[in-house]
């Protein structure tokens, strides 16, 4: 289990405490409705999913119940650190 | 290449099974190869295998990064079934089983295919609803499906507690009396046999690092690390990597890959007569032939290529496992292990052409490759030889995700399958 550090709690908390939400800083489009199928297929469905460093969301759901997003190496699983949403991409 | 037979078997038994011969050379690569297959699992394995013998291209090498068959093909719970709910689904799963069906006699290679039933229970109004639509949608598609009481559900799996106040009751059960298992290394092993002695070169220890393309932006062939092997034609069967090899041919993939854990048991006297799955509290078990009890658990939440996961995941399904079958609460757990799915948006593979030229795919089979081994491989091969797809594999395009015709076994089954 993971052990993850909340930036609005400033703890280490359990994983159990956490809710993935998935790859970070995909900013939904402004005006949907002028997008090519292509760009609405990016946005919607196209993912990194690196092997290694990735930027992503977790929701601290039993706890403060707020978003923030992390870095987390996905070979080691190890995180390199957490910000708050909102904080450009470190 | 040896045939096996009982003959054979007698006839090694007098120098002490000491002079079998070697199945398959570990081959140093070639120059170049008419089609190179990037995995050496039970699917990529199987690509080469039909490649050589319905299409005659044997000029074939599949390459691995690993060893054979160290992937998901040794990782799974080696369930076998074909009771999907959408047509296309049907028609592809179980293209796969009519292929499991012959597998044995045609490898000469005893995959212990064995037709024990995939009993699915149901412990809510909402899980009998869906099963019956199921069932229906099955016997509509040909594919054989029924729905059992509770008391048939004991009778077919008498470990099963139906008990009315059990934690989670059964109501019901969707059966498939053709699913099973099969042994899923003598799959790999099965087919790796077969192809090198069809000529195909297995090379393994070799990670592929890069694909290199001309200026037409068709592949040339990929570098690895024991340097460049050319080829017109590439499939890649690489599961849980497969976005990252396609990023080395500059492709972007609506894949994610999450850990996937399994466990065995202690071995014990022959006590599971089927295979039992319940997808609402997320419980999979059989009994191997070793007998040590098969449990398969879910994923983890986030996406990882550690193939390992955690124990709370684990935690989780023994619960389940120990509620609806009572008699296994004492039991001892030996082995837990992960492994790395590669899973779509809508659950459904993707297997068919990519936008560049001679570079194929077949992906996205998320926690339910297994099953599919001897289909996928097929159709993977047929896709390669003809550089268009089988009427089977033609609607699980890539393109699916920008033109919106999904086949969204997802929303069907809701839960990881």
């Amino acid at each position: 289990m993971l052990l993850i550090h909340c930036p609005y709690c400033e703890e280490d908390r359990p994983e159990v405490e956490f809710v993935y939400g998935g790859e970070a800083h995909i900013a939904r489009p402004l005006d949907p409705a002028t997008l090519s199928d292509e760009e609405w297929e990016h946005y919607l469905y196209i993912r990194r999913n690196p092997r290694g460093r990735h930027h992503e969301r977790w929701r601290h759901t039993h706890g403060c119940g707020r978003f923030f997003n992390a870095v987390r190496d996905t070979v080691s699983d190890r995180f390199e650190q957490t910000y708050k949403a909102g904080e450009p991409r470190k | 290449m040896m045939r096996f037979s009982g003959l054979n078997l007698i006839a090694q038994a007098f120098s002490g099974h000491q002079s079998w011969p070697e199945q398959w050379p570990d081959k140093a690569p070639k120059a170049a190869y008419d089609v190179i297959i990037v995995g050496a699992g039970g699917h990529g394995l199987g690509a080469a295998y039909y490649l050589a013998a319905k299409y005659g291209i044997t000029n074939v090498a599949v390459i691995e990064k690993g060893w054979l068959g160290g992937g998901n093909t040794g990782r799974n719970t080696t369930i076998i079934r074909s009771n999907y709910l959408y047509d296309e689904s049907a028609h592809l799963y179980d293209h796969a089983v009519k292929l499991w069906d012959g597998l044995s006699q045609e490898l000469n290679y005893n995959v212990m295919y064995s037709k024990r039933g995939v009993l699915m229970l149901a412990h809510n109004v909402h899980d009998i609803q869906s099963f019956k639509r199921h069932i229906h949608a099955n016997r509509l598609n040909g594919v054989d499906n029924e729905w059992l009481s509770p008391e048939e559900c004991q009778a077919y799996c008498p470990p099963l507690d139906i008990s009315p106040n059990a934690r989670h009751p059964v109501l019901g059960g969707a059966l498939q009396r053709r699913g099973g298992t099969a042994r899923h290394d003598s799959v790999a092993w099965g087919y790796a046999r077969k192809a090198t002695a069809l000529g195909v070169d297995i090379i393994q220890n070799c990670a592929v690092t890069g694909i290199r393309r001309g200026p037409d932006g068709a592949v040339l062939g990929v570098e690895t690390e024991r340097g460049f092997i050319g080829a017109k034609k590439i499939g890649v069967s690489a599961a849980g990597n497969t976005s990252v090899v396609m990023n080395m041919a500059g492709l972007q993939f609506p894949l994610e890959s999450y850990p996937l854990q399994a466990l065995v048991s202690e071995p014990v006297k022959p006590i599971f007569p089927c295979v039992v799955m319940s997808n609402t509290v997320h419980a999979y078990i059989s009994q191997s032939d070793k007998g040590e009890l098969v449990i398969g658990a879910g994923t983890d939440q986030y996406t990882s290529y550690s193939q390992r996961g955690a124990f709370h995941i684990i935690e989780h399904t023994l619960a389940a496992i120990c509620e609806i079958f009572p008699i296994f609460t004492r039991m001892r757990m030996l082995r837990t292990w992960g492994g790395i799915v590669d899973v779509t948006p809508d659950r459904s593979p993707i297997l068919g052409k990519t936008p560049v030229q001679g570079l194929y795919v077949n992906c996205g089979w998320g926690t339910g490759g297994f099953k599919a081994t001897p289909g996928a491989a097929d159709l993977l091969a047929h896709t390669i030889a003809h550089d268009a797809p089988h009427a089977i594999n033609a609607p699980f395009t890539l393109d699916r995700f920008r033109n919106g015709r999904m086949i969204d076994e997802a929303a069907a089954a809701a839960v990881a399958h």
